[in-house]
Protein backbone atom coordinates (compact mmCIF):
# COMPACT_ATOMS: atom_id res chain seq x y z
CA UNK A 1 0.00 0.00 0.00
CA UNK A 2 2.74 2.41 1.00
CA UNK A 3 4.71 1.50 -2.09
CA UNK A 4 1.67 2.26 -4.23
CA UNK A 5 1.23 5.67 -2.60
CA UNK A 6 4.90 6.41 -3.16
CA UNK A 7 4.55 5.46 -6.80
CA UNK A 8 1.55 7.74 -7.16
CA UNK A 9 3.48 10.60 -5.61
CA UNK A 10 6.41 10.05 -7.94
CA UNK A 11 4.27 9.88 -11.07
CA UNK A 12 4.51 13.32 -12.66
CA UNK A 13 2.22 14.63 -15.38
CA UNK A 14 3.02 13.42 -18.88
CA UNK A 15 5.36 15.95 -20.44
CA UNK A 16 5.07 17.28 -23.96
CA UNK A 17 8.78 18.11 -23.98
CA UNK A 18 10.57 15.03 -25.33
CA UNK A 19 13.94 13.95 -23.93
CA UNK A 20 15.66 14.46 -27.29
CA UNK A 21 14.69 18.14 -27.29
CA UNK A 22 16.41 18.99 -24.03
CA UNK A 23 19.64 20.92 -23.90
CA UNK A 24 22.60 19.38 -22.11
CA UNK A 25 23.27 22.56 -20.15
CA UNK A 26 20.75 22.66 -17.24
CA UNK A 27 20.92 26.47 -16.99
CA UNK A 28 20.06 26.99 -20.66
CA UNK A 29 17.42 24.24 -20.50
CA UNK A 30 15.88 25.94 -17.45
CA UNK A 31 15.68 29.24 -19.31
CA UNK A 32 14.14 27.52 -22.34
CA UNK A 33 11.53 25.80 -20.16
CA UNK A 34 10.63 29.04 -18.37
CA UNK A 35 10.31 30.87 -21.70
CA UNK A 36 8.25 28.16 -23.36
CA UNK A 37 5.74 28.20 -20.49
CA UNK A 38 5.04 31.85 -21.40
CA UNK A 39 4.58 31.23 -25.12
CA UNK A 40 1.28 30.28 -26.69
CA UNK A 41 0.99 27.37 -29.06
CA UNK A 42 -0.69 29.08 -32.03
CA UNK A 43 -2.21 25.80 -33.21
CA UNK A 44 -4.07 24.94 -29.98
CA UNK A 45 -4.34 28.61 -28.94
CA UNK A 46 -4.98 27.96 -25.25
CA UNK A 47 -1.92 25.95 -24.32
CA UNK A 48 1.68 26.96 -23.85
CA UNK A 49 4.18 25.39 -26.21
CA UNK A 50 5.63 23.72 -23.11
CA UNK A 51 2.36 21.78 -22.67
CA UNK A 52 1.41 21.22 -26.27
CA UNK A 53 2.00 18.07 -28.29
CA UNK A 54 1.43 19.86 -31.61
CA UNK A 55 4.29 19.48 -34.09
CA UNK A 56 4.52 23.24 -34.53
CA UNK A 57 4.92 23.62 -30.74
CA UNK A 58 7.78 21.11 -30.87
CA UNK A 59 9.39 22.95 -33.79
CA UNK A 60 9.18 26.22 -31.89
CA UNK A 61 10.58 24.62 -28.72
CA UNK A 62 13.55 23.38 -30.75
CA UNK A 63 13.96 26.77 -32.42
CA UNK A 64 13.87 28.49 -29.02
CA UNK A 65 16.58 26.21 -27.68
CA UNK A 66 18.66 26.82 -30.79
CA UNK A 67 18.46 30.56 -30.33
CA UNK A 68 19.26 30.39 -26.62
CA UNK A 69 22.24 28.14 -27.31
CA UNK A 70 23.40 30.62 -29.94
CA UNK A 71 23.54 33.29 -27.22
CA UNK A 72 20.16 35.04 -27.50
CA UNK A 73 18.86 36.68 -24.33
CA UNK A 74 15.37 35.71 -23.15
CA UNK A 75 14.02 39.00 -24.51
CA UNK A 76 15.70 38.47 -27.90
CA UNK A 77 14.37 34.93 -28.25
CA UNK A 78 10.85 36.11 -27.37
CA UNK A 79 11.10 39.08 -29.74
CA UNK A 80 12.10 36.69 -32.53
CA UNK A 81 8.80 34.84 -32.16
CA UNK A 82 6.71 37.98 -31.62
CA UNK A 83 8.08 39.33 -34.92
CA UNK A 84 6.65 36.26 -36.67
CA UNK A 85 3.47 35.46 -34.78
CA UNK A 86 2.59 38.81 -33.19
CA UNK A 87 1.76 39.57 -29.55
CA UNK A 88 -0.69 36.67 -29.65
CA UNK A 89 2.16 34.20 -28.91
CA UNK A 90 2.66 35.82 -25.53
CA UNK A 91 0.39 34.20 -22.95
CA UNK A 92 0.91 37.32 -20.82
CA UNK A 93 0.11 40.32 -23.03
CA UNK A 94 2.50 43.29 -22.70
CA UNK A 95 1.33 46.35 -20.74
CA UNK A 96 1.09 49.12 -23.34
CA UNK A 97 -1.14 52.01 -24.32
CA UNK A 98 -3.42 49.81 -26.41
CA UNK A 99 -3.59 47.02 -23.81
CA UNK A 100 -4.26 49.41 -20.91
CA UNK A 101 -7.99 48.68 -20.95
CA UNK A 102 -7.31 44.93 -20.91
CA UNK A 103 -5.05 45.12 -17.87
CA UNK A 104 -6.77 47.82 -15.82
CA UNK A 105 -10.36 47.64 -17.13
CA UNK A 106 -11.44 45.20 -14.38
CA UNK A 107 -9.94 47.50 -11.74
CA UNK A 108 -11.88 50.44 -13.20
CA UNK A 109 -15.12 48.42 -13.13
CA UNK A 110 -14.45 47.35 -9.53
CA UNK A 111 -13.77 50.95 -8.48
CA UNK A 112 -16.98 52.11 -10.15
CA UNK A 113 -18.87 49.35 -8.32
CA UNK A 114 -17.39 50.23 -4.92
CA UNK A 115 -18.07 53.96 -5.40
CA UNK A 116 -21.61 53.24 -6.63
CA UNK A 117 -22.36 50.97 -3.66
CA UNK A 118 -20.93 53.50 -1.18
CA UNK A 119 -23.05 56.30 -2.65
CA UNK A 120 -26.17 54.13 -2.63
CA UNK A 121 -25.60 53.09 1.02
CA UNK A 122 -25.04 56.67 2.09
CA UNK A 123 -28.23 57.85 0.39
CA UNK A 124 -30.35 55.19 1.98
CA UNK A 125 -32.93 56.84 4.29
CA UNK A 126 -32.10 56.40 7.99
CA UNK A 127 -34.24 53.84 9.82
CA UNK A 128 -36.94 54.93 12.34
CA UNK A 129 -35.66 56.80 15.41
CA UNK A 130 -35.31 54.73 18.61
CA UNK A 131 -38.28 54.71 20.97
CA UNK A 132 -38.49 57.45 23.55
CA UNK A 133 -38.69 56.48 27.26
CA UNK A 134 -42.46 57.12 27.30
CA UNK A 135 -43.03 54.96 24.18
CA UNK A 136 -40.90 52.19 25.66
CA UNK A 137 -42.95 52.22 28.86
CA UNK A 138 -46.18 52.11 26.84
CA UNK A 139 -44.90 49.18 24.78
CA UNK A 140 -44.02 47.20 27.89
CA UNK A 141 -47.46 47.91 29.37
CA UNK A 142 -49.18 46.69 26.23
CA UNK A 143 -47.07 43.54 26.14
CA UNK A 144 -47.94 42.75 29.75
CA UNK A 145 -51.65 43.27 29.13
CA UNK A 146 -51.46 41.02 26.12
CA UNK A 147 -49.74 38.28 28.10
CA UNK A 148 -52.20 38.44 30.99
CA UNK B 1 -35.56 61.52 -13.72
CA UNK B 2 -34.60 59.11 -10.94
CA UNK B 3 -36.55 56.40 -12.72
CA UNK B 4 -34.26 56.62 -15.76
CA UNK B 5 -31.42 55.16 -13.66
CA UNK B 6 -33.22 51.84 -13.76
CA UNK B 7 -32.88 51.80 -17.56
CA UNK B 8 -29.07 51.73 -17.35
CA UNK B 9 -28.76 47.92 -16.97
CA UNK B 10 -31.16 47.46 -19.87
CA UNK B 11 -29.10 49.78 -22.06
CA UNK B 12 -25.87 47.99 -21.05
CA UNK B 13 -27.46 44.68 -21.92
CA UNK B 14 -28.65 45.98 -25.29
CA UNK B 15 -25.15 47.31 -26.10
CA UNK B 16 -23.51 44.00 -25.15
CA UNK B 17 -26.09 41.92 -27.04
CA UNK B 18 -25.60 44.14 -30.09
CA UNK B 19 -21.84 43.69 -29.90
CA UNK B 20 -22.10 39.90 -29.58
CA UNK B 21 -24.71 39.80 -32.35
CA UNK B 22 -22.48 41.66 -34.80
CA UNK B 23 -19.49 39.43 -33.95
CA UNK B 24 -21.60 36.29 -34.29
CA UNK B 25 -23.20 37.23 -37.61
CA UNK B 26 -20.05 38.62 -39.26
CA UNK B 27 -18.90 35.08 -40.08
CA UNK B 28 -15.40 35.88 -38.85
CA UNK B 29 -13.54 32.92 -37.36
CA UNK B 30 -11.96 34.15 -34.11
CA UNK B 31 -9.39 31.34 -34.31
CA UNK B 32 -8.03 32.88 -37.47
CA UNK B 33 -5.01 34.99 -36.57
CA UNK B 34 -4.05 38.15 -38.41
CA UNK B 35 -0.56 37.94 -39.86
CA UNK B 36 2.04 39.80 -37.82
CA UNK B 37 3.87 40.45 -41.10
CA UNK B 38 1.05 42.24 -42.89
CA UNK B 39 2.48 45.12 -44.98
CA UNK B 40 5.98 44.16 -43.83
CA UNK B 41 8.75 42.62 -45.96
CA UNK B 42 8.29 38.91 -46.53
CA UNK B 43 11.02 36.86 -44.86
CA UNK B 44 14.01 36.07 -47.04
CA UNK B 45 14.34 32.42 -47.98
CA UNK B 46 16.08 30.18 -50.47
CA UNK B 47 14.69 26.66 -50.71
CA UNK B 48 15.74 23.68 -52.80
CA UNK B 49 13.28 22.28 -55.33
CA UNK B 50 11.50 18.95 -55.12
CA UNK B 51 14.50 16.88 -56.10
CA UNK B 52 16.23 18.01 -59.25
CA UNK B 53 13.87 20.88 -60.01
CA UNK B 54 14.90 24.48 -59.50
CA UNK B 55 14.08 25.77 -56.04
CA UNK B 56 12.33 28.90 -54.86
CA UNK B 57 13.89 31.98 -53.31
CA UNK B 58 12.59 35.35 -52.21
CA UNK B 59 15.32 37.05 -54.25
CA UNK B 60 14.00 35.36 -57.38
CA UNK B 61 10.45 36.58 -56.73
CA UNK B 62 11.23 40.24 -56.14
CA UNK B 63 9.76 42.71 -58.61
CA UNK B 64 6.56 40.74 -59.27
CA UNK B 65 3.25 40.20 -57.58
CA UNK B 66 3.25 36.64 -56.26
CA UNK B 67 0.70 34.28 -54.73
CA UNK B 68 2.58 31.92 -52.41
CA UNK B 69 0.83 28.77 -51.23
CA UNK B 70 2.06 26.53 -48.41
CA UNK B 71 0.89 22.95 -48.88
CA UNK B 72 1.79 19.40 -47.88
CA UNK B 73 0.93 15.98 -49.21
CA UNK B 74 -0.16 14.92 -45.69
CA UNK B 75 -2.65 17.77 -45.42
CA UNK B 76 -6.26 16.85 -46.19
CA UNK B 77 -7.59 20.43 -46.59
CA UNK B 78 -4.87 20.95 -49.23
CA UNK B 79 -6.62 18.35 -51.38
CA UNK B 80 -9.87 20.23 -50.97
CA UNK B 81 -8.15 23.44 -52.00
CA UNK B 82 -6.28 21.99 -54.95
CA UNK B 83 -8.91 22.44 -57.70
CA UNK B 84 -9.09 26.14 -56.76
CA UNK B 85 -5.31 26.43 -57.09
CA UNK B 86 -5.39 24.63 -60.45
CA UNK B 87 -7.91 27.15 -61.79
CA UNK B 88 -5.93 30.03 -60.34
CA UNK B 89 -2.65 28.76 -61.81
CA UNK B 90 -4.17 28.63 -65.30
CA UNK B 91 -4.70 32.40 -65.26
CA UNK B 92 -2.00 34.08 -67.30
CA UNK B 93 -1.56 37.05 -65.00
CA UNK B 94 -1.35 35.17 -61.71
CA UNK B 95 2.11 34.08 -60.62
CA UNK B 96 1.40 31.17 -58.29
CA UNK B 97 4.29 29.49 -56.48
CA UNK B 98 4.27 26.82 -53.78
CA UNK B 99 6.20 25.76 -50.72
CA UNK B 100 5.91 22.14 -49.58
CA UNK B 101 5.78 22.43 -45.79
CA UNK B 102 7.39 19.66 -43.69
CA UNK B 103 6.92 17.15 -46.45
CA UNK B 104 9.25 14.61 -48.07
CA UNK B 105 10.07 15.88 -51.59
CA UNK B 106 9.06 12.54 -53.14
CA UNK B 107 5.66 12.74 -51.39
CA UNK B 108 5.13 16.32 -52.59
CA UNK B 109 6.08 15.23 -56.12
CA UNK B 110 3.59 12.36 -56.01
CA UNK B 111 0.88 14.71 -54.65
CA UNK B 112 1.40 17.15 -57.53
CA UNK B 113 1.66 14.37 -60.12
CA UNK B 114 -1.62 12.89 -58.91
CA UNK B 115 -3.67 16.09 -58.61
CA UNK B 116 -1.93 18.35 -61.12
CA UNK B 117 0.78 20.96 -60.60
CA UNK B 118 -0.54 24.54 -60.55
CA UNK B 119 2.75 26.11 -59.44
CA UNK B 120 5.32 27.95 -61.54
CA UNK B 121 7.97 26.98 -59.00
CA UNK B 122 8.01 24.91 -55.80
CA UNK B 123 10.40 25.02 -52.87
CA UNK B 124 10.79 22.32 -50.24
CA UNK B 125 10.68 23.48 -46.61
CA UNK B 126 11.47 20.17 -44.95
CA UNK B 127 12.16 21.39 -41.41
CA UNK B 128 9.41 24.00 -41.51
CA UNK B 129 11.70 26.91 -40.64
CA UNK B 130 10.55 29.08 -43.55
CA UNK B 131 6.99 28.37 -42.40
CA UNK B 132 7.83 29.69 -38.94
CA UNK B 133 9.49 32.76 -40.52
CA UNK B 134 6.16 33.48 -42.23
CA UNK B 135 4.25 32.97 -38.97
CA UNK B 136 2.55 29.92 -40.47
CA UNK B 137 0.43 27.91 -38.05
CA UNK B 138 -1.16 25.34 -40.29
CA UNK B 139 -1.43 24.26 -43.90
CA UNK B 140 -2.72 25.36 -46.27
CA UNK B 141 -1.96 29.05 -45.99
CA UNK B 142 -1.71 31.44 -48.92
CA UNK B 143 0.18 34.74 -49.00
CA UNK B 144 0.02 37.60 -51.48
CA UNK B 145 3.37 39.37 -51.90
CA UNK B 146 3.64 42.66 -53.81
CA UNK B 147 6.37 43.90 -56.14
CA UNK B 148 8.34 45.41 -53.27
CA UNK B 149 8.34 42.04 -51.52
CA UNK B 150 5.80 43.06 -48.85
CA UNK B 151 3.14 40.64 -47.59
CA UNK B 152 -0.24 42.17 -48.43
CA UNK B 153 -2.64 39.41 -47.42
CA UNK B 154 -2.77 36.03 -45.78
CA UNK B 155 -5.46 33.42 -46.33
CA UNK B 156 -5.64 30.81 -43.56
CA UNK B 157 -7.01 27.41 -44.51
CA UNK B 158 -8.15 26.26 -47.94
CA UNK B 159 -8.81 28.98 -50.51
CA UNK B 160 -12.45 28.95 -51.52
CA UNK B 161 -13.71 29.99 -54.97
CA UNK B 162 -15.58 32.81 -53.21
CA UNK B 163 -12.42 34.07 -51.48
CA UNK B 164 -10.56 33.99 -54.81
CA UNK B 165 -13.28 35.92 -56.65
CA UNK B 166 -14.07 38.45 -53.95
CA UNK B 167 -10.71 39.04 -52.29
CA UNK B 168 -7.72 37.53 -54.03
CA UNK B 169 -8.31 38.54 -57.66
CA UNK B 170 -9.40 42.14 -56.86
CA UNK B 171 -6.31 42.51 -54.67
CA UNK B 172 -4.06 41.16 -57.45
CA UNK B 173 -5.65 43.53 -59.98
CA UNK B 174 -5.04 46.44 -57.62
CA UNK B 175 -1.43 45.47 -57.03
CA UNK B 176 -0.73 44.91 -60.74
CA UNK B 177 -2.11 48.35 -61.57
CA UNK B 178 -0.27 50.21 -58.80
Amino acid sequence: MRALLLLLLLAGPALAVQPDERLADPVLEGRARALSRELRCVVCQNESIDDSNATLARDIRLLLRERISAGDSDAQATAFLVARYGDFVLLRPPVRGDTWLLWFGPLVVLTLGVVGTAVALRRRRPGPAPLTAAEQAQLERLMREDGA
Amino acid sequence: MRRLVYLVPLLLFAALAGYFGVALLSGRDPHELPSALLDKPAPDFALPGLGGGAGLSMAGLRGQVVVLNFFASWCAPCRVEHPVLLRLGRQEKVRLVGIAYKDKPEDSRRFLAELGDPFRAVGSDRDGRVGIDFGLYGVPETYVIDRQGHIRKRFVGPLTPAAVERELLPLLRGLAGG
